[in-house]
């Protein structure tokens, strides 16, 4: 909770800012998205062992190499922008679902 | 906590810089041959160097596990008319490739001759490129002798456009396709790429830039005796020696318009592409060609840059396209029943969007997988989409997110997503580095490979032409000894210049630089083209060098190569003006209309224009077309000790 919190006056955050979701519990910090990213949209935490910093969140092309070769299969949730999320239909219903 | 800000607040300060910063702080490598560009060309020109027992040294911006445009990954090896499969004679079908104004023969007709030689070194290497686990018995186009898999594109003929025969049916049989093109696993090739560059003995930088090119006693157009780099990390300066360079760093990157934040444009060109191997060669004298080409970028409303945003969108190769209420449309699929079409002629484009307005056709359009039979659908989406570079992710999101491919059809963005604005506009459609036949640039010692070209193609144009350069410039290194003349002041000015930025904390950032810029060529270079637009727009950018480059300030080492990376792409933008003030008619081919001078393709403009440095002054000169000769008989006279495939024991 930000209100429990200090305050910092800071910049807008990026937009988007997670091109990507990391679950800590799978995650062993072992940085290969950090090394496999072509942009280092990452960089390794500090605190060993814990998921990377996003830090160049808005320069992420996509390519996806830090999901696919993610050593540990789960760690690394893509996180597509609002705008960017991919549509499909149910042929049969004709409900239409978002990712 | 994942994000910058969340590590903040919780720590109460930013997180420091994770790397040492060695700004100005200066390395020397001595090397045979040095690669600028750890892609897929870079990656294929080092090994194939490293193999001709030379020392090679390879520089990369990202990490050449995963790098350039075909870092992610590849779904056709195209152009292989030499695979077992094929129908046709290599050196014909690349004459028919080649049979089309500004193209790049001499690249076109080395991929027709060795790119299935490159492919097996490929799968040599572990790289996956045969059915062999049996997943695809019965997919049209699996022979089930070699377990190749051919895919429908170039069936008939070489182009995406359809054939006015395509509806007759029956028209492209089995047993009349030119076989062409191979499906491959390609999202296996890059990390085998790197582990053989590690196995060969290639000193391999990782996250170095390549800033300039160092001349023989440092003048302008002297043969090339090595480069500067940057380390994107650190900042360190990089100064290497070399008996012959490789540039491999792919063409322009995003001249017209920059929207990461929305990720917005179809590009199919990694991030990282900023023009810097065509700027390098152009400050160190060498000539380019097809600069003044550009052409227009789509809207990927959907996924950025992928799926394209041709007819096949949201689905392609072999899906049927259908409106809301199920009725197939008359667009090509990029399948077998089209011979590989996917562009659909402007007529067709007319009744569909007439048959959307009439109320014939509703709006949105699917991709109706469940209407294919389930080991074509399972080919198109696990190898043209989940091999294919960056598609490979949107696959695996949908198949986590819910999509069934037997049961749902993917929302196509034709028609609602619009059209492009025809400002925005792209570079990466011709212009780059002029090459012979040793793929050797105008300068001595300076080769280029890949989309570092002129007119480039596709990966396995990349990777044959990589190899190709690799080998004509390791014969290079072994002959012309070691006596390097660097020159120190190059290196001063070189080094006063790429570090100016981390003298300033406050001025104007990289990407202020970089939207300013693109405005300039949205203004000026785009769409209404005339000599006096163009000059003003060499005039604005002029004043952002003379007023803005002063103020940038880069806070870190990334920043840093963000900077340097717009300074290139001020060049490049420079550079594409002159060459569209100089073209004084308009063509069709190269995309290039102006207004001041309408006539379309005049016979005394059908030529290469040639630009180049020479003591710091432009000049133009012109090439004709096919300049490059008999292209069968100037590759065997260029390649008579061609060894064919790597014998790894050799």
């Amino acid at each position: 909770m930000v209100s429990e919190q200090r305050v910092f006056a800071i910049p807008n955050v990026q937009t988007p800012s997670m091109p990507v979701t990391f679950d800590p519990n799978v995650c062993k910090g072992c940085n290969t998205c950090v090394e496999v990213c072509p942009i280092d949209v990452f960089i390794p935490n500090p605190q060993k062992g814990a998921p990377p910093i996003i830090l160049h969140a808005e320069e992420c092309w996509y390519c996806g190499c830090c999901a696919c070769d993610c050593p540990n299969p789960g760690a690394i949730k893509f996180n597509w922008p609002l705008p960017l999320k991919p549509r499909w239909r149910n042929k049969e219903t004709g409900k239409v679902s978002q990712l | 906590m994942a994000t910058w800000h969340e590590y903040l607040i919780k720590e109460g300060r930013p997180p420091a810089w994770p790397y040492p910063v060695r700004f100005g702080q200066e390395r020397e490598i001595d090397t045979d041959v040095l690669v600028i560009g750890g892609g897929i060309a870079g990656c294929w020109a080092a090994i194939s160097a490293a193999r001709q027992g030379v020392r090679v040294a390879l520089l990369e911006k990202g990490d050449v596990s995963r790098s350039g445009s075909g870092g992610p990954g590849c779904d056709h090896w195209c152009n292989a008319p030499a695979n077992p499969l094929s129908r046709v004679d290599p050196d014909e079908w690349a004459v028919h490739m080649a049979d089309q104004p500004y193209c790049n023969g001499i690249g076109i007709q080395i991929q027709c001759r060795e790119n299935y030689d490159t492919l097996l070194e490929m799968e040599q290497m572990g790289g996956k490129i045969r059915d062999s686990e049996d997943e695809y018995v019965g997919a049209e186009g699996r022979d089930d002798e070699t377990k190749l898999m051919i895919s429908p594109r170039y069936g008939v003929k070489h182009s995406y456009l359809a054939d006015f025969e395509t509806v007759e049916p029956d028209y492209n049989p089995p047993e009349k396709r030119n076989n062409v093109v191979i499906r491959v696993w390609g999202s296996t090739f890059k990390p085998l790429l790197k582990k053989e560059c590690l196995r060969l003995g290639v000193q391999v930088y990782d996250r170095v830039m390549g800033t300039s090119l160092l001349n023989e006693n440092g003048v302008q157009g002297a043969r090339v005796v090595g480069a500067t780099g940057l380390n994107c990390r650190t900042g360190e300066f990089l100064i290497f020696r070399a008996k012959a360079v490789i540039l491999a760093t792919a063409g322009a990157g995003s001249l017209w318009l920059m929207s990461m934040e929305h990720g917005g444009y179809s590009n199919m060109h990694s991030r990282n592409i900023s023009g810097d191997g065509t700027v390098m060669a152009w400050r160190a004298g060498a000539a380019l060609t097809m600069m003044e080409r550009s052409g227009g970028i789509g809207i990927a409303t959907g996924l950025k840059h992928k799926w394209y945003t041709g007819a096949g969108d949201a689905s392609y190769e072999n899906v049927p396209i259908v409106d809301a209420k199920g009725r197939r449309l008359p667009y090509p699929i990029q399948g077998w029943e089209d011979a590989g079409a996917m562009v659909a002629s402007p007529e067709t484009e007319a009744k569909i969007r007439q048959g959307v307005l009439r109320g014939e056709y509703e709006l949105p359009f699917f991709g109706d997988f469940p209407a294919m039979s389930d080991v074509e659908r399972r080919a198109t989406w696990l190898m043209m989409l989940g091999e294919e570079s960056t598609t490979k992710i949107i696959v695996k999101t949908l198949n986590e997110g819910g999509f069934d491919l037997g049961r749902d059809q993917l929302m196509s963005y034709k028609l609602i997503e619009g059209q492009s604005p025809p400002q925005w506009r792209e570079a990466g459609y011709g212009g780059g580095v002029l090459v012979d036949w040793n793929l050797k640039t105008t300068i001595e010692g300076l080769y280029a490979a890949g989309s570092q070209m002129f007119s480039p193609e596709d990966h396995s144009f990349c990777a044959a032409t990589g190899r190709y350069a690799g080998r004509k410039a390791a014969v290079y290194a072994k002959e012309i000894g070691g006596d390097l003349k660097i020159s120190r002041e190059q290196i001063e000015q070189e080094k006063n210049r790429i570090l100016a930025p981390t003298k300033r904390t406050s001025g104007a950032e990289w990407k202020e630089l970089h939207n300013g810029l693109t405005r300039a060529m949205q203004y000026f270079v785009s769409e209404f083209k005339t000599e006096r637009l163009l000059k003003m727009g060499l005039e604005e950018i002029e004043r952002i060098e003379a007023e803005t480059v002063p103020k940038l300030f880069a806070l870190d080492p990334h920043k840093l190569m963000r900077s340097i990376e717009d300074l290139s792409m001020i060049e490049y933008a420079k550079i594409i003006i002159q060459a569209m003030r100089e073209r004084k008619a308009s063509s069709i081919p190269l995309d290039f209309h102006r207004i001041d001078y309408p006539e379309l393709d005049p016979p005394e403009w059908d030529k290469y224009l040639t630009v180049k440095l020479e003591n710091g002054q432009i000049k133009f000169g012109e090439l004709p077309q096919r300049f490059w000769g008999n292209m069968k008989e100037q590759y065997e006279a260029h390649n008579r000790d061609y060894t064919g495939v790597y014998t790894p024991n050799k």
